[in-house]
Protein backbone atom coordinates (compact mmCIF):
# COMPACT_ATOMS: atom_id res chain seq x y z
CA UNK A 1 0.00 0.00 0.00
CA UNK A 2 1.34 3.11 -1.22
CA UNK A 3 1.98 5.61 2.01
CA UNK A 4 -0.08 8.61 1.89
CA UNK A 5 1.11 11.83 1.34
CA UNK A 6 -0.93 13.27 4.52
CA UNK A 7 -2.13 10.80 7.06
CA UNK A 8 -4.32 11.98 9.74
CA UNK A 9 -5.81 9.95 12.98
CA UNK A 10 -8.05 11.39 15.85
CA UNK A 11 -6.90 14.82 14.67
CA UNK A 12 -8.58 17.07 17.29
CA UNK A 13 -8.12 21.02 17.91
CA UNK A 14 -10.06 22.95 20.60
CA UNK A 15 -10.12 26.75 21.80
CA UNK A 16 -10.63 26.35 25.20
CA UNK A 17 -13.96 24.93 25.86
CA UNK A 18 -14.93 25.14 21.95
CA UNK A 19 -13.72 22.09 19.77
CA UNK A 20 -13.11 23.26 15.99
CA UNK A 21 -11.51 19.80 15.22
CA UNK A 22 -13.08 16.72 16.67
CA UNK A 23 -10.77 13.80 16.45
CA UNK A 24 -10.96 13.64 12.54
CA UNK A 25 -9.29 10.82 10.01
CA UNK A 26 -8.70 11.02 6.95
CA UNK A 27 -6.14 10.00 4.35
CA UNK A 28 -4.81 12.13 1.14
CA UNK A 29 -2.99 10.16 -1.59
CA UNK A 30 -0.38 11.72 -3.96
CA UNK A 31 -2.00 13.59 -7.18
CA UNK A 32 -5.40 13.93 -6.02
CA UNK A 33 -7.56 16.58 -5.33
CA UNK A 34 -9.11 16.46 -2.03
CA UNK A 35 -11.74 18.61 -0.72
CA UNK A 36 -13.56 19.64 2.41
CA UNK A 37 -16.83 20.80 1.85
CA UNK A 38 -19.50 22.36 4.79
CA UNK A 39 -20.97 25.04 5.96
CA UNK A 40 -18.87 28.04 7.61
CA UNK A 41 -17.71 26.90 11.06
CA UNK A 42 -17.51 23.40 10.32
CA UNK A 43 -13.80 23.51 10.73
CA UNK A 44 -12.99 22.79 7.74
CA UNK A 45 -10.24 26.40 7.91
CA UNK A 46 -8.88 25.23 11.46
CA UNK A 47 -8.23 22.05 9.66
CA UNK A 48 -5.76 23.47 6.59
CA UNK A 49 -4.00 25.84 8.77
CA UNK A 50 -3.08 22.39 10.66
CA UNK A 51 -2.28 20.55 7.87
CA UNK A 52 -0.46 23.67 6.52
CA UNK A 53 2.11 23.11 9.80
CA UNK A 54 0.84 26.79 10.83
CA UNK A 55 -1.92 26.16 13.27
CA UNK A 56 -0.83 23.25 16.24
CA UNK A 57 -2.81 20.53 16.77
CA UNK A 58 -4.21 20.29 19.91
CA UNK A 59 -4.46 16.18 20.33
CA UNK A 60 -4.27 13.35 17.22
CA UNK A 61 -1.54 11.90 14.73
CA UNK A 62 -0.68 14.37 11.83
CA UNK A 63 1.76 13.32 9.12
CA UNK A 64 2.18 15.17 6.11
CA UNK A 65 4.63 13.95 3.48
CA UNK A 66 6.01 11.28 6.08
CA UNK A 67 6.98 14.42 8.84
CA UNK A 68 5.25 15.99 11.68
CA UNK A 69 4.22 19.25 11.56
CA UNK A 70 5.46 20.06 14.98
CA UNK A 71 8.57 18.82 14.91
CA UNK A 72 9.44 20.21 11.05
CA UNK A 73 7.28 22.67 10.72
CA UNK A 74 9.41 24.95 8.32
CA UNK A 75 10.51 21.46 5.85
CA UNK A 76 6.78 20.79 5.52
CA UNK A 77 5.92 24.35 4.38
CA UNK A 78 8.66 24.13 2.09
CA UNK A 79 6.69 22.04 -0.18
CA UNK A 80 3.21 23.68 0.12
CA UNK A 81 1.18 26.45 -1.57
CA UNK A 82 -1.36 27.79 0.77
CA UNK A 83 -4.35 30.35 -0.48
CA UNK A 84 -5.65 31.51 2.09
CA UNK A 85 -9.11 31.94 3.03
CA UNK A 86 -7.87 35.99 3.41
CA UNK A 87 -5.18 37.26 0.96
CA UNK A 88 -2.10 38.89 2.63
CA UNK A 89 -0.58 40.60 -0.05
CA UNK A 90 1.49 43.41 -0.07
CA UNK A 91 -0.29 46.01 -1.21
CA UNK A 92 2.60 48.63 -1.37
CA UNK A 93 4.30 46.21 -3.82
CA UNK A 94 3.75 45.57 -7.17
CA UNK A 95 2.17 42.09 -8.76
CA UNK A 96 5.85 40.95 -9.62
CA UNK A 97 7.49 42.33 -6.48
CA UNK A 98 4.68 40.43 -4.29
CA UNK A 99 5.87 36.94 -6.21
CA UNK A 100 9.63 38.03 -5.89
CA UNK A 101 9.60 38.37 -2.11
CA UNK A 102 7.19 35.04 -1.92
CA UNK A 103 10.11 32.92 -3.38
CA UNK A 104 12.88 34.46 -1.38
CA UNK A 105 10.90 33.50 2.19
CA UNK A 106 11.65 29.92 0.82
CA UNK A 107 15.22 30.76 0.07
CA UNK A 108 14.82 30.61 -3.69
CA UNK A 109 17.19 32.66 -5.35
CA UNK A 110 16.84 35.45 -7.57
CA UNK A 111 17.14 33.84 -10.56
CA UNK A 112 15.02 31.08 -10.47
CA UNK A 113 12.44 33.13 -9.28
CA UNK A 114 13.08 36.13 -11.95
CA UNK A 115 12.73 32.93 -14.30
CA UNK A 116 9.42 31.53 -13.00
CA UNK A 117 7.46 34.66 -12.51
CA UNK A 118 6.64 35.20 -16.47
CA UNK A 119 5.20 31.54 -16.12
CA UNK A 120 3.19 32.61 -13.26
CA UNK A 121 1.99 35.93 -14.36
CA UNK A 122 0.83 33.86 -18.09
CA UNK A 123 -0.83 31.08 -16.20
CA UNK A 124 -3.00 33.82 -13.58
CA UNK A 125 -3.88 35.49 -16.41
CA UNK A 126 -2.14 38.52 -15.40
CA UNK A 127 0.43 39.47 -17.85
CA UNK A 128 -0.30 43.13 -18.52
CA UNK A 129 -0.71 43.82 -15.03
CA UNK A 130 2.93 42.94 -14.02
CA UNK A 131 4.38 46.02 -12.86
CA UNK A 132 0.98 47.17 -11.09
CA UNK A 133 0.56 47.53 -7.43
CA UNK A 134 -1.39 45.38 -5.54
CA UNK A 135 -3.73 47.64 -4.25
CA UNK A 136 -5.18 48.90 -7.75
CA UNK A 137 -6.47 45.08 -8.52
CA UNK A 138 -9.51 43.74 -8.47
CA UNK A 139 -10.85 41.41 -5.98
CA UNK A 140 -10.72 38.26 -8.53
CA UNK A 141 -7.09 39.54 -9.95
CA UNK A 142 -5.77 39.13 -6.13
CA UNK A 143 -6.99 36.07 -5.71
CA UNK A 144 -5.50 34.86 -9.27
CA UNK A 145 -2.12 36.47 -7.70
CA UNK A 146 -2.06 34.33 -4.45
CA UNK A 147 -2.74 31.54 -6.59
CA UNK A 148 0.37 32.49 -8.61
CA UNK A 149 2.12 33.39 -5.51
CA UNK A 150 1.76 29.87 -3.81
CA UNK A 151 3.04 28.10 -6.84
CA UNK A 152 6.54 30.17 -6.64
CA UNK A 153 8.55 27.36 -4.96
CA UNK A 154 6.73 24.33 -7.22
CA UNK A 155 4.94 22.59 -4.43
CA UNK A 156 4.27 18.88 -4.12
CA UNK A 157 0.88 20.26 -2.20
CA UNK A 158 -1.93 23.14 -3.35
CA UNK A 159 -3.93 24.16 -0.36
CA UNK A 160 -6.71 26.24 -1.22
CA UNK A 161 -9.27 27.79 1.53
CA UNK A 162 -12.40 28.65 0.16
CA UNK A 163 -10.52 29.67 -3.03
CA UNK A 164 -13.42 31.16 -5.01
CA UNK A 165 -15.87 32.96 -2.11
CA UNK A 166 -16.77 36.59 -2.73
CA UNK A 167 -15.55 36.38 -6.90
CA UNK A 168 -17.99 37.09 -9.71
CA UNK A 169 -19.38 33.86 -11.85
CA UNK A 170 -16.56 34.75 -14.40
CA UNK A 171 -13.62 35.17 -11.88
CA UNK A 172 -14.90 31.71 -10.49
CA UNK A 173 -14.91 29.60 -14.12
CA UNK A 174 -11.12 31.53 -14.80
CA UNK A 175 -10.04 29.95 -11.51
CA UNK A 176 -11.25 26.49 -11.79
CA UNK A 177 -9.89 26.35 -15.59
CA UNK A 178 -6.28 27.16 -13.76
CA UNK A 179 -7.20 24.13 -11.02
CA UNK A 180 -8.09 22.02 -13.71
CA UNK A 181 -4.71 22.74 -15.10
CA UNK A 182 -2.50 22.17 -12.19
CA UNK A 183 -4.43 18.52 -11.47
CA UNK A 184 -3.25 17.96 -14.97
CA UNK A 185 0.32 18.28 -14.69
CA UNK A 186 -0.01 15.99 -11.15
CA UNK A 187 0.03 18.65 -8.18
CA UNK A 188 -2.19 17.39 -5.43
CA UNK A 189 -5.10 19.81 -4.16
CA UNK A 190 -6.80 20.17 -1.22
CA UNK A 191 -9.38 22.55 -1.06
CA UNK A 192 -11.93 23.43 1.39
CA UNK A 193 -15.27 25.36 0.41
CA UNK A 194 -18.93 25.22 1.27
CA UNK A 195 -20.21 25.93 -2.61
CA UNK A 196 -21.19 22.25 -3.56
CA UNK A 197 -20.51 23.18 -7.52
CA UNK A 198 -17.25 23.70 -6.55
CA UNK A 199 -17.03 20.31 -4.77
CA UNK A 200 -18.43 18.76 -7.48
CA UNK A 201 -16.23 20.01 -9.99
CA UNK A 202 -12.90 19.53 -8.81
CA UNK A 203 -12.61 17.11 -6.11
CA UNK A 204 -11.68 13.50 -6.80
CA UNK A 205 -12.82 12.39 -3.40
CA UNK A 206 -14.20 14.35 -0.48
CA UNK A 207 -15.46 15.16 3.13
CA UNK A 208 -18.32 16.48 4.32
CA UNK A 209 -17.79 18.20 7.72
CA UNK A 210 -20.07 19.50 10.12
CA UNK A 211 -19.28 21.41 13.51
CA UNK A 212 -15.89 19.54 13.76
CA UNK A 213 -16.46 16.06 12.48
CA UNK A 214 -16.85 14.21 9.35
CA UNK A 215 -20.05 13.09 8.03
CA UNK A 216 -18.88 11.42 5.18
CA UNK A 217 -16.20 10.55 2.80
CA UNK A 218 -16.41 9.72 -0.89
CA UNK A 219 -16.30 10.53 -4.06
CA UNK A 220 -18.86 13.32 -5.30
CA UNK A 221 -20.70 10.79 -7.82
CA UNK A 222 -20.78 8.30 -4.92
CA UNK A 223 -21.85 10.05 -2.48
CA UNK A 224 -24.91 11.69 -4.34
CA UNK A 225 -25.40 7.59 -5.10
CA UNK A 226 -25.26 7.05 -1.86
CA UNK A 227 -27.43 9.35 0.40
CA UNK A 228 -29.66 10.79 -2.82
CA UNK A 229 -32.08 10.03 -5.35
CA UNK A 230 -30.91 10.62 -8.98
CA UNK A 231 -33.58 13.48 -9.46
CA UNK A 232 -35.11 16.23 -6.97
CA UNK A 233 -38.35 17.66 -7.74
CA UNK A 234 -38.94 20.84 -6.10
CA UNK A 235 -42.50 22.23 -5.71
CA UNK A 236 -43.95 25.16 -4.03
CA UNK A 237 -47.15 26.09 -2.83
CA UNK A 238 -47.07 29.32 -1.34
CA UNK A 239 -45.90 29.68 2.35
CA UNK A 240 -49.16 29.11 3.82
CA UNK A 241 -50.43 25.99 1.70
CA UNK A 242 -46.84 24.20 1.90
CA UNK A 243 -47.32 22.61 5.28
CA UNK A 244 -50.49 21.26 4.42
CA UNK A 245 -49.36 19.92 0.96
CA UNK A 246 -46.68 17.48 3.17
CA UNK A 247 -48.44 14.44 4.50
CA UNK A 248 -50.24 14.70 0.82
CA UNK A 249 -47.04 14.40 -0.74
CA UNK A 250 -45.12 12.28 1.71
CA UNK A 251 -46.32 8.65 0.44
CA UNK A 252 -45.22 9.69 -3.29
CA UNK A 253 -41.72 10.37 -3.13
CA UNK A 254 -38.34 8.17 -2.06
CA UNK A 255 -37.64 10.76 0.60
CA UNK A 256 -39.43 14.27 1.51
CA UNK A 257 -37.27 17.62 2.25
CA UNK A 258 -39.06 20.05 3.96
CA UNK A 259 -37.91 23.79 3.27
CA UNK A 260 -39.08 26.82 4.70
CA UNK A 261 -40.07 28.08 0.77
CA UNK A 262 -40.28 24.73 -0.97
CA UNK A 263 -40.88 20.93 -0.75
CA UNK A 264 -38.35 18.44 -2.29
CA UNK A 265 -39.34 15.30 -3.48
CA UNK A 266 -36.61 12.93 -4.11
CA UNK A 267 -37.16 10.04 -6.84
CA UNK A 268 -35.07 8.58 -9.68
CA UNK A 269 -37.30 10.22 -11.99
CA UNK A 270 -38.56 13.74 -11.35
CA UNK A 271 -40.52 13.90 -14.61
CA UNK A 272 -42.50 11.01 -13.92
CA UNK A 273 -43.03 12.10 -10.27
CA UNK A 274 -44.47 15.68 -11.26
CA UNK A 275 -47.06 13.58 -13.85
CA UNK A 276 -48.51 11.54 -11.08
CA UNK A 277 -48.96 14.54 -8.51
CA UNK A 278 -50.87 16.31 -11.19
CA UNK A 279 -52.99 13.06 -12.04
CA UNK A 280 -53.85 13.26 -8.14
CA UNK A 281 -55.25 16.97 -9.01
CA UNK A 282 -52.36 18.37 -7.33
CA UNK A 283 -50.91 21.25 -8.75
CA UNK A 284 -48.05 23.17 -7.70
CA UNK A 285 -47.39 27.14 -7.73
CA UNK A 286 -43.96 26.23 -9.38
CA UNK A 287 -42.29 23.34 -10.20
CA UNK A 288 -38.75 22.16 -10.89
CA UNK A 289 -36.83 19.21 -11.83
CA UNK A 290 -32.92 19.11 -10.64
CA UNK A 291 -30.71 16.22 -10.75
CA UNK A 292 -29.42 15.43 -7.20
CA UNK A 293 -26.17 17.60 -5.95
CA UNK A 294 -23.70 17.50 -2.99
CA UNK A 295 -26.21 20.16 -1.19
CA UNK A 296 -29.08 17.33 -1.12
CA UNK A 297 -26.31 14.91 0.40
CA UNK A 298 -25.61 17.18 3.06
CA UNK A 299 -29.35 18.06 3.85
CA UNK A 300 -29.67 14.56 4.39
CA UNK A 301 -26.63 13.92 6.43
CA UNK A 302 -27.18 16.90 9.00
CA UNK A 303 -30.94 18.38 7.76
CA UNK A 304 -29.45 21.63 6.95
CA UNK A 305 -28.48 23.17 3.96
CA UNK A 306 -24.98 23.98 3.62
CA UNK A 307 -25.29 28.22 3.01
CA UNK A 308 -27.35 29.32 5.56
CA UNK B 1 12.80 50.50 2.35
CA UNK B 2 13.90 52.36 -0.59
CA UNK B 3 10.38 53.72 -1.65
CA UNK B 4 9.77 55.96 1.72
CA UNK B 5 14.01 57.19 1.88
CA UNK B 6 12.13 60.51 1.12
CA UNK B 7 10.05 60.47 4.62
CA UNK B 8 12.33 59.01 6.56
CA UNK B 9 14.66 61.67 5.78
CA UNK B 10 12.18 64.25 6.44
CA UNK B 11 10.96 62.96 9.70
CA UNK B 12 14.10 61.85 11.12
CA UNK B 13 15.74 65.85 9.94
CA UNK B 14 12.87 68.36 10.31
CA UNK B 15 10.82 67.39 13.65
CA UNK B 16 14.08 66.96 15.70
CA UNK B 17 15.85 70.20 13.67
CA UNK B 18 12.88 71.90 14.99
CA UNK B 19 13.66 71.44 18.71
CA UNK B 20 17.41 71.73 18.20
CA UNK B 21 16.77 75.59 16.83
CA UNK B 22 13.90 76.43 19.32
CA UNK B 23 14.72 75.02 22.42
CA UNK B 24 18.66 74.40 21.78
CA UNK B 25 19.52 77.71 20.78
CA UNK B 26 16.83 79.37 22.48
CA UNK B 27 16.94 78.30 25.60
CA UNK B 28 20.66 78.08 25.11
CA UNK B 29 21.44 81.11 24.69
CA UNK B 30 19.79 82.45 27.99
CA UNK B 31 21.58 79.70 30.11
CA UNK B 32 24.95 79.49 28.37
CA UNK B 33 24.55 83.34 30.04
CA UNK B 34 24.54 81.64 33.04
CA UNK B 35 27.77 79.62 32.92
CA UNK B 36 25.93 76.65 30.66
CA UNK B 37 25.75 73.46 32.00
CA UNK B 38 28.07 70.97 33.72
CA UNK B 39 31.08 73.30 32.24
CA UNK B 40 29.37 73.26 28.91
CA UNK B 41 27.27 74.72 26.77
CA UNK B 42 23.53 73.96 26.92
CA UNK B 43 23.93 72.94 23.10
CA UNK B 44 26.53 70.09 23.94
CA UNK B 45 23.99 69.32 26.96
CA UNK B 46 21.00 68.86 25.11
CA UNK B 47 22.71 66.96 21.96
CA UNK B 48 23.17 63.55 23.25
CA UNK B 49 19.91 63.71 24.71
CA UNK B 50 17.87 64.73 21.87
CA UNK B 51 19.99 62.30 19.58
CA UNK B 52 18.70 59.44 21.84
CA UNK B 53 15.36 60.98 21.61
CA UNK B 54 14.80 60.58 18.00
CA UNK B 55 16.69 57.15 17.77
CA UNK B 56 13.54 55.76 20.40
CA UNK B 57 10.47 57.84 18.89
CA UNK B 58 12.60 56.72 15.42
CA UNK B 59 12.85 53.43 16.25
CA UNK B 60 9.18 52.91 18.00
CA UNK B 61 7.48 54.37 14.30
CA UNK B 62 9.86 51.49 11.95
CA UNK B 63 8.32 48.57 14.76
CA UNK B 64 4.77 50.06 15.40
CA UNK B 65 3.47 50.80 11.74
CA UNK B 66 5.22 47.57 10.39
CA UNK B 67 3.63 45.15 13.21
CA UNK B 68 -0.14 46.60 12.78
CA UNK B 69 0.38 45.90 9.04
CA UNK B 70 1.57 42.61 9.16
CA UNK B 71 -0.80 41.26 11.82
CA UNK B 72 -3.82 43.07 11.41
CA UNK B 73 -4.11 45.69 8.28
CA UNK B 74 -2.52 43.38 5.15
CA UNK B 75 -1.94 39.91 7.33
CA UNK B 76 1.23 40.20 5.66
CA UNK B 77 2.84 38.11 8.55
CA UNK B 78 0.41 35.46 8.18
CA UNK B 79 1.50 35.18 4.36
CA UNK B 80 5.33 34.85 5.33
CA UNK B 81 4.15 32.25 8.02
CA UNK B 82 2.87 29.62 5.74
CA UNK B 83 5.95 29.55 3.90
CA UNK B 84 9.35 27.76 5.96
CA UNK B 85 9.90 31.24 7.63
CA UNK B 86 8.94 31.01 11.65
CA UNK B 87 7.71 33.67 13.62
CA UNK B 88 10.73 34.25 15.45
CA UNK B 89 12.62 35.07 11.95
CA UNK B 90 9.51 37.61 11.10
CA UNK B 91 9.85 39.15 14.85
CA UNK B 92 13.77 39.82 14.41
CA UNK B 93 13.77 40.22 11.16
CA UNK B 94 11.21 43.18 11.38
CA UNK B 95 13.50 44.07 14.35
CA UNK B 96 16.68 44.14 12.33
CA UNK B 97 15.12 46.14 9.59
CA UNK B 98 14.06 48.91 11.86
CA UNK B 99 17.48 49.88 13.64
CA UNK B 100 19.36 49.41 10.02
CA UNK B 101 16.39 52.47 9.71
CA UNK B 102 16.80 53.98 12.10
CA UNK B 103 20.33 54.10 11.79
CA UNK B 104 20.47 56.28 8.69
CA UNK B 105 17.98 58.22 10.46
CA UNK B 106 20.69 58.84 13.66
CA UNK B 107 23.21 59.64 11.54
CA UNK B 108 21.49 62.37 9.57
CA UNK B 109 20.63 63.90 12.71
CA UNK B 110 24.17 63.39 14.13
CA UNK B 111 25.63 65.26 11.53
CA UNK B 112 23.00 68.12 11.82
CA UNK B 113 24.23 68.59 15.39
CA UNK B 114 27.82 68.52 14.26
CA UNK B 115 26.88 71.57 12.03
CA UNK B 116 24.90 73.58 14.79
CA UNK B 117 28.31 73.39 16.58
CA UNK B 118 26.45 70.92 19.09
CA UNK B 119 29.38 68.68 18.99
CA UNK B 120 33.09 69.46 19.55
CA UNK B 121 34.80 66.64 20.99
CA UNK B 122 36.47 64.26 19.23
CA UNK B 123 34.25 61.25 20.97
CA UNK B 124 31.28 63.00 19.67
CA UNK B 125 30.40 60.12 17.18
CA UNK B 126 30.03 57.89 20.31
CA UNK B 127 26.89 59.45 20.88
CA UNK B 128 25.70 57.49 17.65
CA UNK B 129 25.95 54.05 19.27
CA UNK B 130 24.86 55.03 22.54
CA UNK B 131 21.69 56.46 20.86
CA UNK B 132 21.09 53.84 19.03
CA UNK B 133 21.51 51.24 21.55
CA UNK B 134 18.15 53.36 23.48
CA UNK B 135 16.52 53.12 20.36
CA UNK B 136 16.82 49.51 20.17
CA UNK B 137 15.50 48.84 23.84
CA UNK B 138 12.54 50.97 22.96
CA UNK B 139 12.29 48.46 19.90
CA UNK B 140 12.51 45.80 21.33
CA UNK B 141 9.75 46.51 23.81
CA UNK B 142 7.13 47.88 21.58
CA UNK B 143 7.76 45.13 19.35
CA UNK B 144 6.16 42.74 21.84
CA UNK B 145 3.46 45.84 22.74
CA UNK B 146 2.62 46.39 19.25
CA UNK B 147 2.05 42.45 18.63
CA UNK B 148 -0.29 41.61 20.90
CA UNK B 149 -2.45 45.07 20.04
CA UNK B 150 -6.15 44.09 18.26
CA UNK B 151 -7.30 47.71 18.57
CA UNK B 152 -4.72 50.15 17.64
CA UNK B 153 -6.36 53.51 17.91
CA UNK B 154 -5.89 53.38 22.11
CA UNK B 155 -2.60 52.18 21.63
CA UNK B 156 -1.15 54.80 19.54
CA UNK B 157 -2.81 57.43 21.97
CA UNK B 158 -1.69 55.97 24.95
CA UNK B 159 2.06 55.60 23.44
CA UNK B 160 2.39 58.71 22.10
CA UNK B 161 0.39 60.85 25.02
CA UNK B 162 1.67 58.48 27.69
CA UNK B 163 4.96 57.54 27.39
CA UNK B 164 6.92 59.36 24.64
CA UNK B 165 6.21 62.86 25.69
CA UNK B 166 5.83 62.30 29.47
CA UNK B 167 9.30 60.56 28.31
CA UNK B 168 10.69 62.90 26.46
CA UNK B 169 9.99 65.74 29.17
CA UNK B 170 10.81 64.24 32.22
CA UNK B 171 14.29 62.17 31.40
CA UNK B 172 16.95 64.97 32.19
CA UNK B 173 16.72 66.14 28.63
CA UNK B 174 16.37 69.50 29.11
CA UNK B 175 17.92 69.84 32.47
CA UNK B 176 19.91 67.60 35.22
CA UNK B 177 17.15 65.13 36.57
CA UNK B 178 18.92 65.99 39.97
CA UNK B 179 16.92 69.13 39.20
CA UNK B 180 13.80 67.65 39.71
CA UNK B 181 12.31 66.99 43.11
CA UNK B 182 13.07 63.35 44.14
CA UNK B 183 9.47 61.67 43.89
CA UNK B 184 9.52 63.01 40.26
CA UNK B 185 13.00 61.79 39.55
CA UNK B 186 12.20 58.06 39.74
CA UNK B 187 10.26 57.99 36.23
CA UNK B 188 13.68 58.98 34.42
CA UNK B 189 14.71 55.83 36.40
CA UNK B 190 11.98 53.81 34.00
CA UNK B 191 12.98 55.83 30.80
CA UNK B 192 15.11 54.35 28.31
CA UNK B 193 16.45 58.09 27.24
CA UNK B 194 17.42 59.23 30.72
CA UNK B 195 19.93 56.00 30.43
CA UNK B 196 21.30 56.51 27.01
CA UNK B 197 21.62 60.28 27.95
CA UNK B 198 23.38 59.67 30.54
CA UNK B 199 25.67 57.23 28.76
CA UNK B 200 25.99 59.93 25.88
CA UNK B 201 27.10 62.95 27.39
CA UNK B 202 29.30 60.53 29.42
CA UNK B 203 31.04 59.52 25.91
CA UNK B 204 30.83 62.75 23.96
CA UNK B 205 32.27 65.53 27.15
CA UNK B 206 33.56 65.11 30.44
CA UNK B 207 30.59 64.55 32.10
CA UNK B 208 30.84 63.80 35.77
CA UNK B 209 28.94 59.88 36.41
CA UNK B 210 30.49 56.88 38.38
CA UNK B 211 31.43 53.55 36.82
CA UNK B 212 28.48 51.89 38.81
CA UNK B 213 26.05 54.40 37.44
CA UNK B 214 27.76 53.65 33.79
CA UNK B 215 26.87 49.90 34.30
CA UNK B 216 23.42 50.20 35.63
CA UNK B 217 22.44 52.66 32.59
CA UNK B 218 24.19 50.06 30.48
CA UNK B 219 22.58 46.46 31.76
CA UNK B 220 18.95 48.31 31.90
CA UNK B 221 19.01 48.66 28.30
CA UNK B 222 20.65 45.38 27.60
CA UNK B 223 17.94 43.96 29.82
CA UNK B 224 15.22 45.79 28.04
CA UNK B 225 16.23 44.35 24.10
CA UNK B 226 16.97 41.04 25.75
CA UNK B 227 13.68 40.70 27.41
CA UNK B 228 11.42 42.46 24.68
CA UNK B 229 12.85 40.44 22.09
CA UNK B 230 12.47 37.44 24.12
CA UNK B 231 8.21 38.74 24.87
CA UNK B 232 8.36 39.36 21.31
CA UNK B 233 9.01 35.53 19.84
CA UNK B 234 6.59 34.34 22.06
CA UNK B 235 3.85 36.75 21.45
CA UNK B 236 3.99 36.66 17.87
CA UNK B 237 4.46 32.93 17.43
CA UNK B 238 1.18 32.73 19.58
CA UNK B 239 -0.65 35.15 17.25
CA UNK B 240 0.66 33.29 14.19
CA UNK B 241 0.26 29.98 15.28
CA UNK B 242 -3.39 30.13 16.52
Amino acid sequence: MTESLIHARGLTKTYGDFVAVDGIDFDVAKGESFGFLGPNGAGKSTTMRIIGATSVRTSGTLTILGKDPEVNGPQIRAHLGVVPQQDNLDVELTVSENIFIYGRYFGLSSSFINKKIPELLEFAQLEEKKDTKVQALSGGMKRRLTIARSLVSEPDILMLDEPTTGLDPQARHILWDRLFRLKEQGVTLLITTHYMDEAEQLCDRLIVMDKGKIMAENSPAQLIKDYSTKEVLEVRFGSEKNHEMVDVLRPLAERIEVLPDRILLYAEDGEQLLEQIAAKGIHPNTSLVRRSSLEDVFLRLTGRSLVE
Amino acid sequence: MAKWAGIIFFAAVINPTLYLVSIGIGVGSLIDANKGVNGVSYLTFLAPALLASAAIQGSSDEVIFPTMAGFKWERTFFGMRSTPITARQISLGLFIAAMARTSISVVIYWIALYYFGALDSPTAWLAMPAALFAGAAMAAVMLALAGKIEKEDFFFTIVGRFIMIPMFLFSGTFYPLSQMPVFLQFFGWLSPLWHATEIGRFLTYDYPISGPMLLMHFSVLAAMIFFGLTASFRIFAARLEK
